[in-house]
């Protein structure tokens, strides 16, 4: 049965602060701790780093390292974690990749000021250290709505669990090669000098090779709850899993049976197991990271509510990660979504074409000719009647675009009076301490004299519901304490006088964000020429179509730079 | 001469011989390796055709009825729409031939023409 299942997918991990109590059963799930270390296979990290916040899950950014039992240096990265889910019906039509946090307030901007401004910390999403997501760990999901899925999120942190598990059998294996023959039959060993001497060195190092190399490439945020497993990575568990499991076996059939005296021989096992585990690495390296970083594809995304575009160039990825890809760049490229800028204005719509009736005069036999007639008749009227409409359209368009323009010039004007107030006390000036100002205060004494001329611009463009008096006052004292040159009136005024990316506004407006991945493959395929996506959100979607960038033939052409010769253009005369 | 072509006119030179030379009196500019945006007499500018650039006072040209501007069509037969500079002075400038046969265009002609037509 195929069914759309709309999966959650937490896309950040957002600690909210002290609102959220911890899921109790992400934290039964984590498993013992500790050391990470291992690591190829990171994805799915455990949670390690997450146990130990006991208190709170919210780590996340602001989480201190103090807190992990182990004071390795990665610990004080937050893990976010991402997993991806193992159960999979497959033919799904339709995912959810979803963030933790607020919703984005659609309908009306003027519901966001009801928020709680409770968010401290957290915010802002996004962004590992990669763009390729790798999600690494961690449980917390601390959401504010969260639909679905205790089940799926179980699920989700099983496959991490296990990942988790692996990595770390996988790395202390190597030790327990060397230390079992201590231990179990140490006096029957033969000395083993120098050679394993330097054998357990190289060993000892390769470990923690191994360890920031997985540090580094594992250890991350991860960027979004993906729907689906991530194939490599499955991949690259099951190869560890196997190596792991071989090894075990030749080690306990060749070393641990007979007991051989030679201590050297389960030593340079041991290596051998090391060197392929780094293997295994550096074949991480290429398929997790490498193998998306040359262009293959141009997407396409464009917002179906107002049409805006962009074009962005991809590597081999799949449809899921490219939709995640689409995602980050969508926050910081696309002009913030406002719905109010969308609709005609009302003296355009109310004039309404109003039904034409046809009322038919004649005989009752009216073969299908005159059935057909009305309604070519009804589509012509409605034409022309519709011609008028274009007509108010543009005088209310010019009219529009007349007042935002006065209303700018007002705004400028003021702004830049505003600022000539206040000016940066310099060392050698003398004012009595009551006269000194800090920037907070500062930018409180200005604010009320472009107060009115920014309160009307913004209602004129209809951005009023992006900015609080708060958030203005906020970017006023930012640009006071920065630079306190005329220039710095446009810096401050270029924030509202361009629709910039949602990532620019307040935290409330774009955070945590429910996106819908629609796809009529299966996410987990790779892209290729022609794909269509779509990520939903409630009011309005991004579409996303894939071109593959075509084969270049570059063929050469030398030119001498001796060759470069000119003649005069002729125009003789001659007389015969 | 009446020719069946209205808008080109033939016109015969007698050659004067001055000296050892036998000249008819006038100069042409154009040719196919000329450049054609330079030729004042021309109506389209990319035309490399031949034309009168300067006709002496008296000489067998003017005596002929050639008139500066005068696209020269034909000499002696040979064409001269398409040749070089220098292939049509060769042309002219034959040393066996004493009377040259020119067929030639003017854009007076043709307008006069035109009008005769319309009216």
């Amino acid at each position: 049965k195929i069914e759309t299942l709309k999966v959650t997918v937490d896309f950040l991990k957002v600690p909210l602060g002290l609102k959220k109590p911890p899921l109790k059963e992400v934290l039964a799930a984590v498993p013992g701790p500790g050391r990470s270390k291992s690591l190829i296979l990171e994805r799915h990290k455990s949670r390690r780093s997450d146990n130990m916040d006991n208190e709170s899950q919210y780590s996340g950014y602001s989480y201190k390292s103090g807190h992990s039992r182990s004071s390795r240096k990665h610990r004080d990265r937050r893990d976010r974690h991402r997993s991806k889910s193992r159960d999979g019906s497959r033919g799904d039509k339709s995912v959810t990749i979803q963030a933790p946090g607020e919703p984005l307030l659609d309908n009306e901007s003027t519901r966001g000021d009801e928020r709680d401004d409770n968010w401290g910390e957290t915010t802002t999403v996004v962004t590992g250290t990669s763009e390729h997501s790798l999600s690494h760990d961690d449980i917390s999901r601390i959401t504010k709505d969260m639909e679905d899925g205790a089940h799926l999120d179980c699920s989700r942190h099983l496959g991490v669990a296990l990942a988790g598990a692996l990595a770390l059998v996988a790395f202390l294996t190597p030790v327990a090669f060397m230390l079992l023959p201590q231990l179990l039959w140490g006096d029957e060993l033969e000395p083993c000098g120098a050679p394993c001497e330097g054998l357990f060195i190289s060993v000892a190092f390769k470990l923690l090779i191994l360890l920031l190399g997985s540090w580094a490439l594992f250890f991350r945020r991860p960027k979004a709850f993906f729907p689906r497993v991530f194939v490599f990575r499955a991949l690259l568990m099951g190869l560890v899993f196997l190596l792991v499991v071989s090894y075990w076996l030749f080690y306990g059939v060749r070393v641990l049976e007979p007991r051989h005296g030679d201590y050297r021989g389960a030593v340079q096992f041991a290596v051998s197991l090391v060197d392929a585990l780094l293997f295994v690495h550096y074949l991480a390296v290429v398929l997790l990271e490498l193998r998306q970083l040359q262009p293959q594809f141009t997407l396409k995304a464009v917002r179906s509510a107002d049409g805006a575009s962009r074009f962005y160039n991809v590597g081999h990825l799949s449809i899921q990660r490219a939709a995640v890809w689409i995602l980050e760049n969508y926050y910081h490229d696309f002009p913030v979504y406002n719905p109010a800028l969308l609709n005609l204005p009302k003296s355009v719509l109310s004039k309404k074409m109003s039904g034409f009736k046809v009322y038919s005069l004649g005989e009752e036999n009216s073969t299908t000719n005159s059935t057909g007639q009305p309604r070519a008749v009804i589509a012509a009227a409605a034409a022309r009647r519709r011609d008028s409409g274009h007509n108010e359209f543009y005088h209310e368009e010019a009219e529009h675009e007349r007042r935002v323009r006065k209303r700018r010039a007002r705004l400028v004007v003021a702004v830049e009076e505003a600022f000539t107030h206040i000016k940066r006390l310099q060392e050698e000036d003398q004012k009595n301490p009551r006269e000194i100002m800090d920037p907070r205060e500062a930018a409180q004494a200005i604010f009320a004299s472009m107060a009115r001329a920014m309160q009307k611009y913004l209602r004129t463009t209809k951005q009023q519901p992006y900015h609080t008096m708060e958030s203005i006052l906020q970017h006023l004292e930012f640009c006071i304490t920065h630079d306190m040159t005329p220039k710095v009136c446009g810096a401050f005024l270029e924030r509202y006088l361009t629709a910039g990316p949602t990532i620019q506004y307040h935290k409330e407006r774009w955070l945590a964000k429910q996106w819908t991945l629609v796809s009529e493959e299966p996410v987990t395929n790779g892209l290729k020429d022609g794909v269509v996506f779509v990520l939903r959100r409630q009011d309005f979607s991004l579409v996303v179509t894939s071109k593959e960038i075509p084969f270049f033939k570059l063929a050469e052409e030398f030119v001498d730079p001796k060759s470069h010769k000119f003649v005069m253009r002729l125009q003789s005369e001659t007389s015969v | 001469y009446f020719t069946s072509f209205p808008f080109q006119q033939r016109i015969e030179i007698h050659k004067l011989r001055q000296g050892d030379n036998l000249i008819l009196g006038f100069s042409i500019g154009g040719g196919i390796d000329q450049d054609p945006t330079q030729n004042p007499f021309s109506e389209d500018k990319t035309d490399k055709g031949i034309y009168v650039t300067r006709v002496t006072e008296g000489g067998p040209a003017e005596v002929a009825g050639l008139q500066i501007g005068d696209k020269i069509m034909q000499v002696n037969g040979w064409d001269m729409t398409m040749v070089t500079h220098d292939q049509a002075r060769k042309r002219l400038t034959k040393r066996n031939e004493e009377v040259v046969r020119l067929l030639v265009t003017r854009q007076s002609l043709q307008k006069a023409v035109q009008q005769s037509m319309m009216s």
